[in-house]
Formats: C-alpha cells, sequence, structure tokens
C-alpha cells in the first residue's frame, strides 16, 4: 500500500468518489467508456513503469503481450466456447511464455540495442497475429461474448468498470509491494548498470526476465479484459504503434511510478479522444492525425521534463512517511570470522593483458585475516584492474587467485560475493533515486531469499524488517544515521562513498575491498573513516584498499603493495616502502 | 524453383537491397555523428517519392508546405528557447533561411508544377524541398537534446516518426503513387531481363556510395563530420562546431532518402506511411554492421533484399516476420561484442 | 606582452548538487606557465573543463580582456584557447596526420601546411608516423599528438591536463621539456598536474587546490620550498625527508 501511504484519507476519498462515478446521475456513457479503457491501459503502462522506469529496459514492443492475451481468450471462448472467466489462466499463461520465450534474448541486449530488439518481435508478432489464419488473418476474431457474472452481463460499460478498475487496483497494489522488497530492491538496482547488482550477489539476467515476465502479464490481462469489452480482437490494436503509444504513457506519466502509469494512461486515452474528433474536423480528412500530438508530446517531454509528468503532481502531495525500522526485529545470522593472521587472500602471478597490453604482469601478493592493505601506485598503474580481477568484474588471463583456500578467479562477481567479499566502486554506483537504507540493504541480499511472489503478497515482512534492520544498524556505524531517508544522490559525493561502505558491511563480508575510499572526503571526515576502518579490523575484518591519498595510507595500513606499470615494485611496512627509492622515481618522476 | 526463378529472385533481391544499403548507410552515417537511431529515415524516402509524384502529376506537392511550417516553427522554437542569447544577425539569418527561402520555395514550385517540369527538374525540385527538412527536423527535435544518451535520442526518434508519419497523412493524404521510370523499357542481358529502372537503382546507389566515400575520406567537411563521431568532445576542442555537423548529417540524410524514394518509387506504389517498414530493412543491415561500418552495411543490405526475395517466394505472408526476426540475433551478437569492448575498457 | 592573457573572478562549477569548483580567481601573465596542483577530486579538471566551456559555470571568465563566459567551445577555440585533456580525446580510429589537419579545422587552408611543418619539427616522432592510426600509438606518441593538435590551431593559451598522466618517467622528462620550449615561442601554459614537484620546476607560478577551493598561491619557487607544500604535495606521505 505504498503507493497511497503519503495521505492515505485523500486517496481513500478520491478511490470512493471514483468508485461512485458509475452510479453517479447524469455521467454520460461516453465517459464511463472513455475510464474503461484508461484502466486497461494502465494495467499495460504500470509493467511499463517497472520494465522501463525502474527496471531500466525500454518496450516498443508491449502490445504484442497484450495481444497474446486477448487472442487467447478470443480463441477459446469464439471456437470452444470457453466462459470468458476461465480462460483467463490460459491468457496469462500462454502471455508468460511468450513472454519468457521473447525475454530470454531481450534482456540479454545492452543499451539501445534492447528497444531495437523490442521493435523487432513487435512487428514479427503484429505480421504473426495478422497471417494466422487460425486468428482469422487481418480481419481478427469478432463477436466475443460479454463478461458475465451469474445472470448479470457485463456488457455494460458501467458494470465493466468495476471489474476492470478492480484489476487496475490489484496491479497497483501487487507492484508497490514487489518495488519494496529485496527482490524488487534487486530490480531497481539494475539501472545503475548490472555491475553494482551482481556484486552484492544479484542475478541480474534473472531479475531482468523477471520484470520483463511481470511486466507482460499484467499486459496480458489488460488484453484478456481488453477482448471482452470490445468483444472483437484485430491485429491493429497490438502493432507497433500502439506498442509506442503505450510506451509514451509510461514516458509522460513519469519513470519509477506505479500511479505515473495510470496517469499516463489517462492523459494519452483522453488526448487521443479528443483530438480523434477535433483534428479530422480541422484538417478537413479522415485519418489518425493525433500522432503527431503524440509525437511531438514524447520529444517535448524528453526535452523539458525527462522525469515525466507524475513528480510534479507528487509534489502537491505531503511527502511519504518514512520506513519505520523495527528495532525488535531478530538480528541477521553471521559469518563465521578467519582466524585473525590466517591467510585470506593470495594472489599468485595474477595477469591481465588486453589486446596487447599487458595491464597487470605477473602481481603476486596475500592479505592476512584482520589486517588492512594499501594497494597504491601512480596513476594507471593497474591498481584498478587488479582489483577487478580479485572481484570478478574481469577474468585474469592467467595466475591464480585464492580466497580462503578457494580458487576464485574466472569466478562471476556474485560468486565471490557469497564468499564473503564485498566491495565499494571509484565510481561511486549507488542508485541516486532509492533512499539510503534502501541503497543499503541491496548489501544484504544474499542474506535474504524471498522472492517476487511472497513479496507482493506481503509474506516476506518479517524477513524485510531482518534486512532494514541489518541496514539501518550499518549505517549507524558508519555515522549517517541522519541521512537515512534521504535519497542517495542528495549526498555529498564523499559521503556517497560512506554509503557504499555501509552497503558492504550489509553483505556480513570477511574481506572488504574499497576502490579510493578517502576520496573528495575532509579532513575530519577521512579521519572518522580511518578509524571506522581501525575498527574493522579489530574485529576480525580484513581489508584492501586503493588508494592515492599517502597520508591516509601511511597512517592506516599495515603492509603496502606497490605497483607501476602493471607490475609490482615493492611490497612491505608503509615506513620501508616509502623510503623505497623505486617508488619514489615511480612517484615523482624522472624530473630533478 | 528454377534457376531462372532463382535468378530472378537474385536480382530482384539485389535491387532492393541497393535501396536498404542507401537508408541503411544513412543511419550509421546520423548514429556515427549525432548517437540518433534515426529511425523516421524512411519517412524522408517517402516523402521523395511522394513529392516527385505530386511533381508528375502537375500538383504542388505538400512538401513544400511543409517546408514553411517546420521552417516557421523552427525559427519561433529557437528564437523563444535562445531569446537570452538571440543576437540581431542570427535572427536575420532565420527569417532568410527559415521563412523567405520556404516561402520562395512554394511560390516558385506551385508556378512551376503546373507545366508539369521535366523529370530532371522535378528531382531537382524534389530535393530542394526534402532536403532543407533534415536539419529542421533535428533542430526541432534532437539538437536541444543533442548531448542525451543513446536510448534517450533514440525514444525521441520514435517521436518524430509518429509526428511524421501524421505529416505525411496531412500534406500528402493517405493515398499510394506510382512515379514513372527513369528509364522505361526493359534490357536482356543473357538469361535475365533488366529493367531500366534496376540499372538507374544500381548506378545511382554505386555513385552515391563513392561520392560518400570521397566526402568522408578526402574533404576536411566530411573528415570533420567523422571526427565528431568518433570522439564528439575531441572534435569540439579542436573547435569543430558540433550543432553544424549535425545539421550536416541530417541534410545528408534527407539528400539520400529523397533519391532512395525517387529510385523506388516506379518499383512500388508509396504512401505517406511506407517509409517506416524499408527503412527498417536498412536498419537490419544497419545494425549487422553494429551501426558503425558502411561496407558491412551496404553487403549485408544486399544480404537482406536477397533474403526477402526469396522469402517472399516461398512464404510470402511471412516475408516480414522472416526479415524482422533475423534482428535478434543480429542484436544478441552485437551485445556480446559491445559488453566485452566495455569490458577493455575498464 | 605582459598583463594577464586568462582572469577568472569567483568561478564555480558543479556536477549535480556538488560543486566541484568554488569560488576559483586565477590570473595567468601572457606568455608565463601557471600550474594548478592539487590531489586527484580537488577540481582541477573542472576548472579547465569550465575555462574551455566543456562544463558550465558561474563567475568571471575573461581571456585577453575579453568576457568569454556566454561563449561556446567552438567560440573559445577560435578566441585562441586551447586544452589538451587529460583523456587527450585523440580521433582514434584516424591517421596521425588527420588528427593533426583537424586540429587546424578553425584555421583552414594555408595554415594546416605550415602547422603540420612545425609540428613535425617539434615532434619528429609524429613524422614518422603520419599515416598511423592514432589508435595504435604508444602512450608517449598520443600525448605527442594531442599537444601537436592543440598546437595547430595556434593558441595563445594553451591548457595541458595531467600531460605526465601514465608516462613512463624518460618521456615525461621529454614533455616538460618540449612545455618549457613552448613558453619560450611566446605560447602561455596553464599546466594541471598531479606530478607537482616537476610541473612546480617549470612553472613561474602556481595554485594549490583542495576540495575545489583555491587554498594557496604563489610563485611557483616559493611554493617548491613552502613546507606545507612539500610535506602534502612533494614528500611521499610525509614522510619523505628530502
Amino acid at each position: 500500500m505504498k503507493e497511497f501511504s503519503s495521505a492515505p484519507l485523500l486517496w481513500i476519498a478520491v478511490m470512493l468518489g471514483f468508485a461512485a462515478l458509475p452510479i453517479l446521475p447524469g455521467v454520460p456513457d461516453f465517459w464511463i467508456t472513455l475510464w474503461d479503457y484508461i484502466g486497461i491501459y494502465s494495467l499495460v503502462a504500470i509493467g511499463l513503469v517497472l520494465l522501463t522506469g525502474v527496471g531500466g529496459m525500454t518496450s516498443f514492443g508491449q502490445a504484442a503481450f497484450v495481444g497474446f492475451g486477448a487472442y487467447v481468450t478470443a480463441v477459446l471462448t469464439s471456437h470452444f466456447g470457453w466462459s470468458p472467466w476461465l480462460t483467463l489462466p490460459a491468457s496469462l499463461c500462454v502471455t508468460g511464455l511468450a513472454a519468457f520465450v521473447l525475454g530470454l534474448p531481450t534482456v540479454r541486449l545492452s543499451g539501445h540495442y534492447l528497444p531495437l530488439g523490442t521493435i523487432a518481435w513487435g512487428i514479427c508478432v503484429f505480421y504473426l497475429f495478422g497471417n494466422t489464419e487460425a486468428l482469422g488473418r487481418f480481419d481478427g476474431i469478432s463477436g466475443l461474448p460479454p463478461f458475465t457474472l451469474g445472470p448479470i452481463s457485463l456488457i455494460d460499460s458501467r458494470a465493466a468498470f468495476y471489474l476492470i478498475w478492480c484489476c487496475v487496483l490489484l496491479a497497483i497494489v501487487l507492484s508497490g509491494n514487489l518495488l519494496d522488497s529485496r527482490m524488487g530492491r534487486a530490480i531497481r538496482a539494475l539501472r545503475g548498470g548490472t555491475q553494482a547488482a551482481e556484486s552484492f550477489g544479484v542475478r541480474t539476467a534473472q531479475a531482468k526476465l523477471t520484470v520483463f515476465i511481470y511486466a507482460a502479464l499484467l499486459a496480458g490481462l489488460s488484453g484478456w479484459l481488453y477482448a471482452h469489452v470490445q468483444r472483437a480482437v484485430s491485429p491493429s490494436p497490438f502493432g507497433l504503434h500502439a506498442g509506442i503509444e503505450y510506451l509514451l504513457m509510461a514516458v509522460l506519466g513519469g519513470s519509477g511510478h506505479v500511479l505515473g502509469g495510470v496517469f499516463g494512461a489517462a492523459v494519452v486515452a483522453i488526448l487521443k479522444d479528443h483530438l480523434q474528433s477535433l483534428l479530422p474536423k480541422l484538417i478537413g480528412a479522415d485519418g489518425n492525425f493525433e500522432t503527431i500530438v503524440f509525437g511531438v508530446l514524447m520529444v517535448v517531454i524528453l526535452q523539458f521534463a525527462r522525469q515525466g509528468l507524475w513528480p510534479f503532481a507528487l509534489k502537491l502531495l505531503p511527502a511519504p512517511k518514512p520506513r519505520r525500522i523495527e528495532q525488535s526485529a531478530a538480528p541477521l545470522p553471521r559469518r563465521a570470522v578467519p582466524e585473525v593472521g590466517s591467510p585470506l587472500l593470495q594472489v599468485e602471478k595474477a595477469r591481465k593483458v588486453f589486446g596487447g597490453l599487458v595491464a597487470v604482469n605477473d602481481v603476486s601478493f596475500n592479505v592476512k585475516a584482520g589486517e588492512i592493505v594499501g594497494l597504491i601506485g601512480p596513476n594507471g598503474a593497474g591498481k584498478s584492474t587488479t582489483f577487478n580481477l580479485l572481484t570478478g568484474v574481469l577474468r585474469a588471463t592467467s595466475g591464480s587467485i585464492l580466497y580462503r583456500g578457494q580458487e576464485i578467479a574466472g569466478r562471476p562477481a556474485r560468486d565471490v560475493a557469497a564468499l564473503g567479499v564485498a566491495r565499494t566502486f571509484q565510481h561511486v554506483k549507488l542508485i541516486g533515486r532509492m533512499s539510503v537504507l534502501e541503497n543499503v540493504a541491496i548489501g544484504a541480499h544474499l542474506r535474504g531469499s524471498s522472492g517476487v511472489l511472497s513479496s507482493m503478497l506481503l509474506l516476506d515482512r518479517e524477513e524485510e524488517e531482518r534486512l532494514l534492520r541489518e541496514a539501518a544498524m550499518q549505517i549507524e556505524r558508519v555515522g549517517l544515521k541522519e541521512h537515512m531517508h534521504k535519497p542517495a544522490a542528495s549526498l555529498a559525493l564523499g559521503q556517497q562513498r560512506i554509503v557504499e561502505i555501509a552497503r558492504a558491511l550489509c553483505l556480513d563480508p570477511a574481506l572488504l575491498l574499497l576502490d579510493e575510499p578517502a576520496a573528495g572526503l575532509r579532513f575530519g571526515e577521512k579521519q572518522e573513516l580511518a578509524a571506522l576502518l581501525s575498527q574493522l579490523r579489530s574485529e576480525g575484518m580484513s581489508v584492501l584498499l586503493v588508494e592515492h591519498d599517502m597520508d591516509f595510507v601511511m597512517n592506516l595500513t599495515d603492509h603496502l603493495v606497490v605497483l607501476d606499470f602493471g607490475e609490482k615494485i615493492a611490497e612491505g611496512a608503509p615506513a620501508s616502502v616509502s623510503a623505497d627509492p623505486v617508488v619514489l622515481e615511480a612517484y615523482l618522476g624522472g624530473v630533478e | 524453383m528454377n534457376s531462372t526463378i532463382a535468378l530472378f529472385l537474385l536480382q530482384d533481391g539485389v535491387i532492393n537491397g541497393a535501396i536498404y544499403a542507401l537508408l541503411g548507410v544513412t543511419l550509421v552515417l546520423i548514429f556515427a555523428v549525432t548517437r540518433v537511431i534515426f529511425v523516421p529515415q524512411g519517412e524522408f524516402a517517402a516523402w521523395g517519392a511522394l513529392t516527385l509524384a505530386s511533381l508528375e502529376s502537375g500538383a504542388t506537392p505538400g512538401t513544400a508546405l511543409l517546408l514553411v511550417v517546420l521552417g516557421v516553427s523552427a525559427a519561433v522554437v529557437e528564437t523563444i528557447r535562445e531569446r537570452a542569447s538571440m543576437r540581431p544577425a542570427r535572427l536575420g539569418v532565420m527569417a532568410v533561411r527559415d521563412v523567405a527561402m520556404p516561402i520562395a520555395l512554394l511560390l516558385i514550385v506551385s508556378t512551376i508544377a503546373p507545366t508539369k517540369p521535366a523529370l530532371w527538374l522535378s528531382v531537382l525540385l524534389t530535393l530542394a524541398l526534402v532536403v532543407p527538412l533534415g536539419p529542421l527536423v533535428y533542430r526541432l527535435a534532437f539538437q536541444p537534446i543533442a548531448d542525451a544518451t543513446v536510448l534517450t535520442l533514440f525514444i525521441a526518434a520514435i517521436g518524430v516518426h509518429f509526428a511524421m508519419i501524421g505529416l505525411g497523412l496531412i500534406f500528402f493524404g493517405a493515398e499510394g503513387f506510382r512515379n514513372e521510370p527513369f528509364i522505361a523499357g526493359v534490357f536482356p542481358l543473357g538469361p535475365l531481363m533488366f529493367k531500366g529502372q534496376s540499372l538507374v537503382i544500381l548506378a545511382a546507389t554505386a555513385a552515391l556510395l563513392a561520392a560518400l566515400w570521397f566526402f568522408f575520406e578526402h574533404s576536411m567537411l566530411g573528415k570533420a563530420l567523422r571526427a565528431t563521431a568518433i570522439n564528439r568532445l575531441g572534435a569540439r576542442l579542436v573547435g569543430i562546431p558540433t550543432r553544424a555537423t549535425g545539421r550536416i548529417a541530417f541534410a545528408l540524410a534527407a539528400a539520400i532518402g529523397a533519391l532512395s524514394g525517387t529510385l523506388i518509387g516506379s518499383l512500388t506504389t508509396i504512401s505517406y506511411d511506407s517509409g517506416f517498414i524499408i527503412s527498417l530493412k536498412g536498419f537490419v543491415a544497419a545494425i549487422a554492421a553494429g551501426l558503425a561500418s558502411y561496407p558491412v552495411t551496404v553487403v549485408a543490405a544486399i544480404g537482406v533484399g536477397v533474403l526477402e526475395s526469396f522469402a517472399a517466394f516461398f512464404a510470402s505472408a511471412y516475408k516480414e516476420v522472416i526479415v524482422f526476426s533475423l534482428i535478434i540475433p543480429l542484436l544478441i551478437w552485437r551485445s556480446l561484442v559491445t559488453a566485452h569492448h566495455d569490458e577493455e575498457e575498464e | 606582452m605582459s598583463g594577464p592573457i586568462l582572469e577568472l573572478k569567483n568561478v564555480s562549477a558543479s556536477y549535480e548538487k556538488v560543486e566541484a569548483v568554488r569560488n576559483v580567481s586565477l590570473q595567468l601573465d601572457r606568455g608565463s606557465i601557471v600550474t594548478v596542483i592539487g590531489a586527484n577530486g580537488a577540481g582541477k579538471t573542472t576548472l579547465l573543463n569550465a575555462i574551455m566551456g566543456v562544463k558550465s559555470a558561474s563567475g568571471s571568465l575573461r581571456f585577453k580582456d575579453e568576457d568569454i563566459a556566454a561563449l561556446e567551445i567552438e567560440a573559445r577555440v577560435g578566441a585562441g584557447l586551447c586544452l589538451v585533456p587529460e583523456k587527450r580525446e585523440l580521433f582514434s580510429t584516424m591517421s596521425v596526420e588527420d588528427n593533426l589537419r583537424l586540429g587546424a579545422y578553425r584555421l583552414g587552408g594555408g595554415a594546416v601546411a605550415e602547422g603540420l611543418q612545425q609540428v613535425f619539427r617539434r615532434f619528429p616522432r609524429l613524422l614518422e608516423r603520419r599515416a598511423q592510426v592514432a589508435g595504435t600509438l604508444s602512450g608517449g606518441e598520443r600525448q605527442m599528438l594531442a599537444m601537436g593538435r592543440a598546437l595547430m590551431s595556434k593558441p595563445a593559451l594553451l591548457m595541458l591536463d595531467e600531460p605526465s598522466l601514465g608516462l613512463a618517467p624518460r618521456i615525461v622528462k621529454d614533455i616538460f621539456q618540449i612545455i618549457v620550449e613552448l613558453r619560450q615561442a611566446g605560447v602561455s601554459i596553464l599546466l594541471v598536474e598531479q606530478n607537482a614537484r616537476a610541473a612546480l620546476h617549470v612553472a613561474d607560478y602556481a595554485y594549490v587546490m583542495e576540495l575545489g577551493e583555491v587554498t594557496m598561491h604563489g610563485r611557483a619557487s616559493d611554493l617548491a620550498a613552502d613546507p606545507r607544500i612539500i610535506e602534502s604535495y612533494l614528500g611521499l606521505g610525509g614522510r619523505h625527508d628530502t
């Protein structure tokens, strides 16, 4: 119910008023019909908001899934005489299957290839509908039965209104619940790229496919309703142009807000209704001239309000109450801490070659449990590449990397994470629109297990409270308590780095990998960070950090490894390294 | 199926492929310079064909009025948008280029059109009317968001496609047209019969591709466009005005689009919404080339043409399905290649 | 030939809400080398980008006694400003010679041939490689090409962002030698460097940036002797005892 939590009384009033619309005297029929269609479109738009705005996958092919839902029930009711109610599971199954088949390749497409792919299958599905004999070719199937409820037929638009809007309400609530959960955070993390999410154990391909299928199911539900409200199906409402209109609804409503989808659907439907009666008169010819307005609208929104229009409406409402942290929730189980001084990480002749360039040249070093090791060197020395080899982001060309005796070279980032290695990023990878709390909670992804269904049905609340309590604890530990409920993007860059450390701590790691944690911090903040890291060390945690700030490294670390041009040129205690002439030459250059 | 049919299908495929090649190369060009995946490229082709058809029938083409509408819109929108830094000289340029010239063109065309001008003059007029539309579309839709992500620009391009389809309907009506061939008649060549127009298409495509190659390899402006494509910031730092390069790219796109429209107009019936499907086939080729390589685009485009022509013979109802399903594996392959690339840049 | 060629007053620039450069004032006299030193993330690159127009900024920016704050990058290049960015931003799939020719895009015609001659004289290495594709050059050659391309536009003020970045010490030496030669040829230079020792060695005047602000400035030789600078930037973690 999060969607309505900011002003519950207001929303209840709105819903009651809305529900009264069909029974109020004097409300014209075409109004109700229009709102019926708005509801039908809303289902698709809500799915698209999740897919595009939340999951970062832009689809122009959503209309195809509406088509699957509609054609399945059309065939079953008209050819086989099924009742429309019985066809719903079939419609959803077929749509889900189609989404699975199309989604498997689609979610693997990167960047702008993904929307291009949706256009391709969007067109294919349209021509398949239009060329298949059993589906009535381009004429489609007509004379479908309306919904009936016992003796009552829902043929009347006023009766169908309640069915449709109950579906919409259900979709809003389920989608809201989903977003506000462990899997929801994983899906929302997709927008920040897959690397960060994978580093905390999120199976990003699976999360993408999940949201893809969920969006398709909502479209299928919409198609099922459409078929029996329209009582006819033909290919054109399921073609690419319809798909573009659905995307316009999502873009208009704004990414990231479920209710924005409903808003976008309403704007597009109402606009279309008016334009279709106005423009032909104005122009003096028949045709779908509203596409001009829609096209221009799309461009204008992108030019002036890339976040859509719903955020403007949200500003008028009171801010939602921050999430309450259940202090009584049971703490999450901890990982066994390795014995201090035992070998934790052993890097043996790690090598990485890009094309012909040797970025990391047979580098070897060790990290023992309970020590802080610094990896230093001038810019371009290969520190970041080494770091990425350890975290599974890059695959070593040769060499071995043992973590607690296990080979981790070449294993994907999420496996490394599952073993208890957590990291931060040189370029902060937080989801700016999510709160600090939610960002940090992603770190605890592997410590929970709730799936999509249980979160939609709110069966995950106990685990959810434990995860959030853990996140809140780690935020407190790094000293950002007062910022917990702010969007991550509103923090200064240095603080965002600290948020990343809190997120890493949420994984309950034995080894913490920090990529330039002190960059952008003020002097006092650096001291606090150093104190925090020392504290962690005393609790038995090991830290490997890449850092530029020499003061910071010298005073904090137990051991230093110096890289230059991809090779290890020195290692040892900070004091001995800083006096090493080879290191001085590398750092200060050849200018006397 | 015997060898005559096969040869006929092959010939048909190559001819269509040549057109797809022109569109595909243009898509690569626009993407390289502006990062816009310009879906509506086909609309320029349709507008080219329809403009020529109007002139052939002695009517004033809708593009003439459309040019005035877009010109005035661009002038007004830019004046409002940049009112703070607007200087009299700039206003003067816009008044002449965006308002006076289109009106003058409209007057000239409406005077000449009823005389049913000769083919060469009609083609010239068609270019004069369609080419300026390219930069106008760029200024109105893309220039203000030139630094946005590829995805945002792509969604904007879809919006532009929507708007251009609707405008095409207003200014040309829903009716389809077929142009006169440039060279009528059929020429035997061994066992094959070549339509005159087919030869024109092949020759024109080859000539255009050669001209493009020369432009990009040997002219300073062409190199500047390439430089913008390779490294936008680098280009700005050496003083290449990237706004202007965007406009030039769109002018080139409109020119090639209009020319390909006049070429295919006699092979198939063209209406206001025919461009989309044609350009999507150019797209398949452009994607096969990773939106990067011109020669690969040309080869892939001819492949698409041939595939389509054989698909039409064996399963005519599903020919679009076959051609467009091809994109998915291509996209997956491209995604894998690019992902690998990103990793290396780390 | 004296007086400031570049004058900044209270220049600020921010990314989203983070102010990367705050109220920076700076002056660069004609024919001099001024260096800006500071740690990673101190805002040095943002400052150069603000001067060049790559990054929008507030405050007063005067170049050759004219206000350039409202000018586009292209116009600033035309006025004689030139930036060699940290990432070089070469046209990687074009030849060395084409890269250089494009450097003179705004001058055109005769300036190209003359400029090419001068650049090849200064960087004989580039002459050897003139037909090679820029992306295949070594790190040092890429830096030379980036500087050569910049010189093609005949800049009055050359801004160099971390020219020694990622280069071997011997090549760093060459690059700094060339910087000195350029000054002798009358080019004013604004140099941003992490290699503070080398930068202070060649510069006339220096500014120190920390967290987006100028915290110290003075004659380069004075700063090089200042204990605070030695501690923070010239030694290694303050433990280096020279």
